[in-house]
């Protein structure tokens, strides 16, 4: 009892400046088996500490209490205890004990999903991301938990203000992969089909010692949104994939590879006999509603392809050499295409003739020079910045040594 | 395109100027021969067998003449086929075809046309008498090291076997007097008699190499061996599909060829799988100066009139006469040896070159003109044009509706513009990439040497 009292009035004292925190933590860490042994005690002395002012020993204090199995009433008060916290904690004590924090954050959605409402958890989560980042290239634990209650609570929107920034540092390589993976199945959502490529990409090409499941789901959604966005499906993996992933990842996703091949085809028939085949496959892994957008964007490629040969076609021949059944459903097809801004083109419906078009961009408005503009300032940044990394690079020990460039100087040094 | 109109008037006339009656396949009288001399042997018209035998001679003539009775649908002609080849057969020692040559025939020549096994045992006989004094003398010549003697012993035992049908080991025998060679001319003999085996088996491998060794000894080759090397090559280079190559070869034969190498090709065969390889693979300028300036190869082209007519049809634009010319022609092809599994892919080519070349000097071409130019029809022209536009061989796009064929050549600066844009992308993209597994590398490595430490 006393210890804990005691504990409380320290924290009350030493939580102004920033050395005085720094004993504190010492303390706190010291004190930490004492609270855990006395968990079930302390949620009364939550109230006497002030998350905003006592943010460190608030959160030592929350992971203490929240340590044991928690009962769905006890979720909704520890629910906004937490999300109250999150909101309110000094960022620069709670990063002295980062693991805590994480902790601590990862019970609270827990909590949410037990409650099945994760849409509460979404903002904290956010506002927590934000504190613990030491800069916005950095990827935290909390990233992928993110990302998954706002892929649960279907709020698409928020995760995408996170997936816009660069990632380049990281603390874990697994919280990379579920947040790459989560990140592309957000953006396949929102139909920003690039960005799950590369976030997919990422996933896949990983430097990666065994296979693991993530890299195998995030396979074959990447498999459908290349067929989606590209048209075609990638034939290898990059080079720089690891070993692994190039021997193995092929075997276990075989009716994804062998749906990629019969896109290549092009007959459409084939094609959906196959998806209809392999229906429960597919399903299992979740992914049909990819699959069948992968097939109807094989209409689409095949239309595209008429605009390279034809100036114009009637919607009877579109619809023929499409292998679509009516010009109607051609007529859907290419209307749907242009207001997309997929294809350029008129429908005459006078004589059902469809009149393709050039791309009307000439790259002569300021809106363009603009763009083109802050492309390369913003190359030329990533451009200075591996370059930064490279010199980084090689002036790193470990390195060096292993380019034996320390022995060659020393057997130089010696000679002469 | 005016001259389409005059175009089927004068192709008649060529026609009549060329071709009298009809065919005639028995001779019966001297002046029919005459006319049959003047008249060209690989044409429109059908085959006339006996001319065409007569221009080859040794076993290349047995073979060409049984690949003409196995291909050919005419019984008629078949049988005449196969009587040539028997007789020809009779005079010469091969065993083995002869009695292949009787089974195709299955009496249907009649008694003097059988099997005749007195002939085929004595032809043996003498085959096994032959072949051992052959042998007694060869080890005779070892024994005694006399290196001209031991080379020519090996050369009449590859002729030996050669005239006996086992080619192998003729092969192998004229390879062994590599050994014995000391002038470059016996080089050449070797080599000639392997090119010469080498092509009766259908290695052509072996034909380019020695070929390739039989040049690397210009002293001693004269022009009809210079000629006949040519010729074997652009065999070679024919059999490998590289039609290019085969009408460089076949274009440099000089006119010395003559009949010097009748155990091989015709002169008319130069002349016709020169200018088709080269109908189908060259582009206008070198046609012109390698095909039709050159003299040289005029004298071939004389012989087969109706190649040098639709030669000068393609490069005059008047692509129906030339069209119609090879598909009169695609049937006698159909039945020779080297050229007939090239016959189709080389047709196509030509046909889309032509295509190519009509589109070529407009900016909009009606669809239906040119249909009947090319002798089809609309629908038809329109997939033909579709297929070439889609592998870029013609810049072009179609107004289906109008049915109009619109040249269209990519704005460059557009599309300059929208790869600058592309490679930026991808550049960004790349580069994030990397940082990211340079990242992941370098955390793994410290874990690792972490944990070592």
């Amino acid at each position: 009892m006393n210890t804990v009292e005691g504990l409380v009035n320290q924290i009350q004292g030493l939580s102004t400046t920033a050395s005085d925190v720094l004993s504190l933590q010492n303390l706190l860490k010291q004190a930490d088996d004492s609270l855990h042994a006395e968990s079930t005690r302390l949620f009364p002395f939550l109230d006497q500490l002030d998350p905003s002012k006592h943010s460190l020993g608030y959160l030592y204090f929350l992971e203490a209490c929240t340590a044991g199995p928690v009962t769905k009433e006890q979720a909704g008060s520890y629910v906004l205890m937490i999300a109250r916290f999150i909101t309110s904690c000094i960022a620069e004590q709670i990063r002295l004990a980062p693991d805590k924090f994480i902790t601590v954050c990862k019970r609270f959605k827990d909590q949410v999903l037990l409650l099945e409402e994760p849409l509460r958890g979404v903002a904290p989560m956010l506002t927590a991301i934000r504190k613990l980042q030491s800069s916005s290239e950095h990827l935290t634990a909390l990233h992928p938990e993110f990302l998954l209650l706002c892929l649960l609570s279907r709020c698409y929107k928020a995760g995408l203000s996170i997936l816009e920034e660069d990632v380049f540092e990281v603390d874990q390589p697994r919280d990379l992969f579920l947040f790459c993976y989560y990140g592309g199945m957000i953006s396949i959502g929102q139909k920003w089909f690039q960005k799950a490529l590369e976030l997919l990409h990422n996933v896949v090409t990983a430097p990666m010692s065994t296979v693991n499941a993530i890299a195998v789901e995030a396979f074959k959604k990447y498999i459908l949104v290349s067929l989606i966005h590209h048209g075609q499906s990638p034939a290898n993996l990059p080079k720089y994939a690891s070993s692994v992933a190039q021997r193995n990842l092929k075997n276990l996703c075989q009716p994804y590879i062998e749906l990629a091949n019969s896109y290549s085809n092009g007959k459409i028939a084939d094609i959906e006999t196959y998806v209809e085949a392999n229906k429960d496959k597919f399903e299992s892994d979740n992914n049909l509603g990819l699959v069948k957008q992968a097939v109807s964007s094989m209409y689409k490629r095949n239309i595209q392809r008429l605009t390279q040969t034809y100036l114009t076609l009637s919607l009877q021949d579109i619809a023929n050499r499409v292998q679509l059944n009516s010009p109607k459903e051609a007529e859907m097809h290419v209307l749907q295409m242009i207001k997309d801004g997929e294809i350029y083109a008129t429908i005459n419906q006078k004589d059902g003739m469809v009149r393709f078009l050039e791309d009307p961009e000439q790259y002569k408005t300021c809106e363009m020079i603009e763009h083109i503009d802050s492309s390369i300032q913003r190359l030329m940044t990533l451009s200075k910045k591996l370059n930064g990394v490279d010199e980084l690079m090689s002036c790193d020990p470990l390195y060096l040594l292993k380019v034996n460039l320390l022995f060659h100087i020393k057997a130089s040094l010696v000679v002469t | 395109m005016d001259g389409e109109d005059d175009a089927p008037k004068s192709l008649m006339e060529e026609m009549y100027a060329n071709g009298i009656e009809g065919v005639d396949d028995a001779p019966s009288s001297s002046t029919s021969t005459t006319i049959r001399k003047n008249r060209p042997i690989i044409s429109g018209e059908q085959l006339d067998i006996e001319a065409y035998a007569a221009l080859y001679s040794g076993r290349t003539k047995i073979m060409r003449l049984i690949f003409l009775a196995d291909h050919c649908d005419n019984s008629g002609m078949q049988l005449e086929a196969l009587r040539m080849a028997y007789d020809e057969l009779k005079k010469g020692e091969n065993t083995q075809l002869f009695r292949e040559v009787v089974q195709k025939i299955d009496g249907r020549l009649g008694p003097n046309y059988s099997m005749d096994a007195t002939w085929c045992a004595m032809v043996d006989r003498k085959a096994d008498q032959r072949k051992d004094k052959l042998e007694s003398e060869l080890n005779a010549y070892r024994t005694n090291l006399i290196k001209e003697s031991i080379r020519m012993g090996y050369n009449d035992f590859g002729d030996f076997y050669y005239a006996h049908g086992a080619l192998g080991d003729a092969f192998k025998s004229y390879v062994r007097t590599r050994d014995y060679c000391t002038t470059s001319k016996h080089i050449i003999q070797m080599c000639l008699s392997a090119i010469l085996v080498s092509i009766e088996m259908g290695q052509f491998a072996h034909v380019t190499s020695y070929v390739s060794k039989a040049e690397q000894t210009p002293e001693a080759l004269d022009p009809p061996t210079i000629a006949k090397l040519r010729c074997a090559a652009g065999l070679a280079h024919l059999e490998a599909k590289k039609y290019k190559l085969a009408a460089r070869k076949f274009l440099e034969v000089g006119p010395e060829l003559g009949n010097s190498y009748s155990e091989v090709i015709a002169p008319q065969d130069v002349a016709t799988y020169g200018g088709l390889c080269a109908l189908a693979s060259f582009d206008r300028t070198e046609l012109k100066n390698k095909v039709i300036d050159n003299i040289n190869f005029r004298n071939f082209l004389e012989l087969v009139p109706e190649v040098r007519e639709l030669i000068n049809d393609f490069y005059s634009s008047h692509y129906a006469s030339c069209l119609e010319y090879l598909g009169n022609l695609k049937s006698n092809l159909m039945l020779d040896i080297h050229i007939h599994d090239h016959v189709e892919t080389l047709y196509d080519q030509i046909r889309s070159k032509a295509l190519i070349q009509y589109t070529h000097p407009f900016v909009s071409v009606d669809m239906r003109m040119m249909a009947d130019a090319f002798k089809t029809s609309v629908a038809g022209l329109e997939k033909e044009l579709e297929s070439l536009i889609t592998d870029n061989q013609i810049q072009a796009r179609i107004d289906s509706h109008n049915k109009i064929l619109y040249a269209r050549h990519a704005d460059q600066r557009n599309a300059t513009f929208q790869r600058v844009l592309q490679t930026g992308n991808e550049f960004d993209w790349d580069v994030r990439a990397m940082l990211l597994r340079a990242n992941l590398l370098k955390h793994e490595y410290n874990l690792r040497a972490s944990r070592k430490i």
